[in-house]
């Protein structure tokens, strides 16, 4: 017997370019205050929190440990911290939810790119010795992709510039997402990819409260019942991927029951337009799913918050009635190298 | 509803030492990886997850490092998390690994911290200038001395209490082939005339700068079951967190340690800590953290807790021995150092900590903690299987 846990709550700031006035800090307290207004919960009240962010966004070691401050930690807390996307400090706090230790789990996370080079910063996730050296940026990485997925005839650049159109022409329905509407494809960064098939670069924080059984039921109308989650990683080395396919995000969804049922919506955490290319394929999205009704990583990319923003995005759906059976995903690594799928629904109406 | 027992069956450590220049990051990971397979006798096929942690990736530059580890640790195709929880970590990654277990999500998870510290430079990167806040003292031994400072005046402890530690642990470290430094014409003379950084931290009561990995295989009663050698079983095991700095907050003997050891020996029905845990393997990076924590985990009365070091109580044959393996004063890679505590407990339930094996060893905690003494992260481990 296992115990059902919810997406109760959901809150992100605006992702903007940059917040040089805020510290992460700053910028994290008012999605805090937020995701806990919408349950009536205190900090005292939460069972276990995770957060989810990386240390080479903000230049320095340690740089999770202040903003901690953010949550009011005192008394003390039980709370963990993974250097990861914030999809996957919600998938510890589910598995703490489910060892029946908590019933409520507060989720958080945050990236500030602006502070640095986005593009160099990146390089430095790669193979340390053979690889990092070269400091081939995230761009590039993604433009061999597209061009694979290009010259194996699964897409061609009218495709991309399509998604790229309905992402942003979607986004104009998000009042946080910070590329709207029309938004030219541009001259080619980095060939075949051009401007429009690339993310925004911004910062942002985001924040989910997870709860189980009774206690989902009391904190929220419609709670979007996590009915599978998994996550799986692939080989480093671009070199002996096939970059075309994406068999984590395969594997991640058939355990967490994605292909059970139809889902009826989708938030990908694809930050070129040529990934979601890849993820429609391997998650069998054909075209009666809603893809990114939120406008996805194309018209807002936070790095370490995107993830939890589409398990969020997706929940709010469910919460609201606008959505039955969704599925959020999350990805992290060079050209989707790790993948997580969660597939929420929402009690029958 | 009941949570599946969680085991641990499997333990691995490499030789720590100042700088491991025969081995890649990777290879570094996979020699502690593939021990801890061997004392399980599993294979790579067996293990359903990996749960790896480090401190800073800073100190090796590189961001993110489970990316490019997920070859050498046999996760692809496979779940892997990431943990960073500052000092606490390596205590922390295991207790993610174990939730797992217990949560039966996963019957068998590998779990394993590091840190390479020769790959880059520690102080650099904690150095980095950050607009508007105040740099960090000069290393970690700037920013816990005035703490010791303080717990000397309050406690009114004699000031040879730090070098009893330092003296002690550094002869543990001498029965132990794994820990980094081996000093064996030590002297608690020797220990007492080294130089003086920060004051009343001397040279020699400070922990080293180490390259190592240590990891275990966690697995549930099924798996346990099957183990070749006597399993540790996890009795209880808990977190805590309180920010670093504020103004109500006892540096000294900070609450989030005090509520995650009642929480611990809560969950493993634990009502006289002295009496009933037979030994601690103890975050002791500084040597005077011996008497601090032996007080914050409610070992001794507040106060009383460098009375038990001075008595020789934490002695390997004493009545409640502390870092048997030396401790973080001989060995530190500092993400994995919380976990060499928790596996150095389980080693000693299991009967397989050599020559510094406490004989009888039923109960023992591991400890860890991180930041500003703001994270801690322990287990309790026994001999036994819990009731249930």
């Amino acid at each position: 017997m296992t115990r059902d846990i919810a997406v109760v709550a959901f809150a992100q700031s605006d992702i903007r370019r940059t917040t040089e006035e805020s510290s992460e800090v700053e910028m994290l307290m008012p999605v805090l205050h937020d995701v806990l207004h919408r349950t009536g919960l205190k900090t005292a009240d939460i069972g276990f929190t995770c957060s989810g962010s990386s240390d080479y966004l903000a230049g320095r070691a340690f740089s999770f440990t202040l903003a901690l401050d953010g949550v009011g930690a005192w008394p003390p807390i039980s709370e963990s911290h993974v250097e990861m996307d914030g999809a996957w400090a919600l998938y510890e706090a589910w598995v703490k939810l489910r060892t029946g230790d908590a019933d409520t789990a507060l989720v958080y996370a945050y990236g500030k790119s602006s502070p640095g080079h986005l593009r160099d910063v990146l390089t430095r996730q790669l193979d340390p010795y053979y690889v990092a050296p070269l400091w081939p940026d995230s761009v590039a990485l993604a433009a061999l992709q597209a061009q694979a997925l290009i010259d194996a005839g699964d897409t061609d650049e009218r495709e991309l510039a399509e998604i790229a159109a309905r992402s942003r022409r979607a986004a104009t329905l998000n009042p946080h997402a910070q590329q709207r509407g029309s938004h030219p494809q541009g001259d080619y960064v980095v060939t075949p990819l051009r401007h429009g098939d690339c993310p925004p670069i911004g910062d942002g924080a985001a924040a989910v409260i997870l709860a189980a059984g009774d206690r989902a039921r009391e904190l929220c109308d419609r709670p979007a019942w996590i009915r599978g989650i998994d996550h799986r990683i692939e080989a480093h080395s671009l070199g002996v991927r096939d970059l075309t396919d994406s068999p984590s995000t395969r594997l991640a969804a058939e355990k967490a029951g994605a292909f059970e049922r139809p889902v009826d919506t989708a938030e990908l955490h694809a930050p070129f337009t040529s990934q979601e290319v890849v993820l429609r394929k391997a998650l069998k999205l054909d075209d009666s799913v809603r893809v990114n009704l939120s406008g996805g990583a194309l018209a807002a990319n936070p790095v370490m918050a995107a993830g939890l923003i589409r398990i969020g995005e997706a929940a709010t759906r469910v919460h609201r009635g606008e959505a039955d059976r969704a599925l959020a995903h999350a990805t992290s690594g060079p050209c989707l190298q790790q993948n997580l799928v969660a597939v929420l629904e929402g009690d029958p109406r | 509803m009941s949570k599946e027992p969680v085991a641990v069956v499997g333990v691995g450590q490499t030789k720590h030492v100042a700088a491991r220049r025969d081995v890649s990051l990777a290879g570094l990971v996979r020699e502690a990886a593939q021990r801890a397979l061997a004392d399980a006798e599993l294979t790579w096929a067996d293990v359903d997850a990996v749960v790896i942690g480090k401190a800073p990736d800073f100190f090796e530059g590189v961001m993110m490092p489970e990316l490019y580890l997920a070859d050498a640790l046999g996760a692809v195709g496979k779940p892997m998390l990431r943990v960073h929880t500052a000092g606490s970590v390596g205590g922390s990654t295991a207790l993610v690994a174990a939730s797992l277990v217990a949560a039966r999500v996963h019957a068998t998870v590998l779990t394993l911290a590091f840190e390479k510290q020769s790959e880059s430079n520690a102080m650099w990167g904690l150095s980095l200038p950050i607009p508007f806040q105040q740099p960090l003292l000069a290393g970690a031994g700037g920013f816990f001395a005035p703490h010791v400072r303080a717990y000397i005046r309050r406690s009114g402890a004699p000031d040879n209490i730090g070098s009893l530690v330092a003296y002690k642990d550094r002869r543990n470290a001498l029965k132990n082939p794994y820990a980094h430094l081996h000093e064996h014409d030590i002297t608690l003379d020797k220990v007492r005339s080294s130089p003086m950084l920060w004051d009343p931290i001397r040279y020699s009561e400070t922990c080293p700068s180490s390259d190592g990995a240590c990891a275990m295989v966690l697995t549930d009663r099924t798996g346990a079951a099957r183990s070749p050698r006597p399993p540790a079983w996890m009795l209880g095991g808990a977190m805590r967190s309180e920010p670093t700095l504020f103004a109500g907050k006892d540096a000294v003997s900070p609450r989030a340690g005090r509520d995650c050891a009642a929480d611990v020996y809560r969950q493993a029905g634990i009502t006289d800590p002295r009496r009933e845990i037979d030994a601690v393997e103890m975050y002791v990076p500084f040597s005077w953290y011996e008497p601090m924590w032996l007080e914050n985990l409610g070992f001794a009365e507040e106060g009383e807790g460098w009375k038990l070091t001075e008595a020789g109580v934490t002695e390997l044959d004493g009545d409640l021995p502390v870092d048997m393996s030396g401790g973080v004063l001989s060995t530190n890679p500092i993400g994995a150092s919380g976990m060499i505590r928790f596996a150095e407990a389980a080693l000693q339930v299991r009967g397989q900590a050599g020559e510094h094996q406490v004989d009888g060893a039923r109960k023992v905690l591991g400890h860890a903690y991180g930041g500003g003494s703001q994270f801690f992260s322990m287990w309790l481990v026994g001999a036994d299987a819990p009731d249930s």
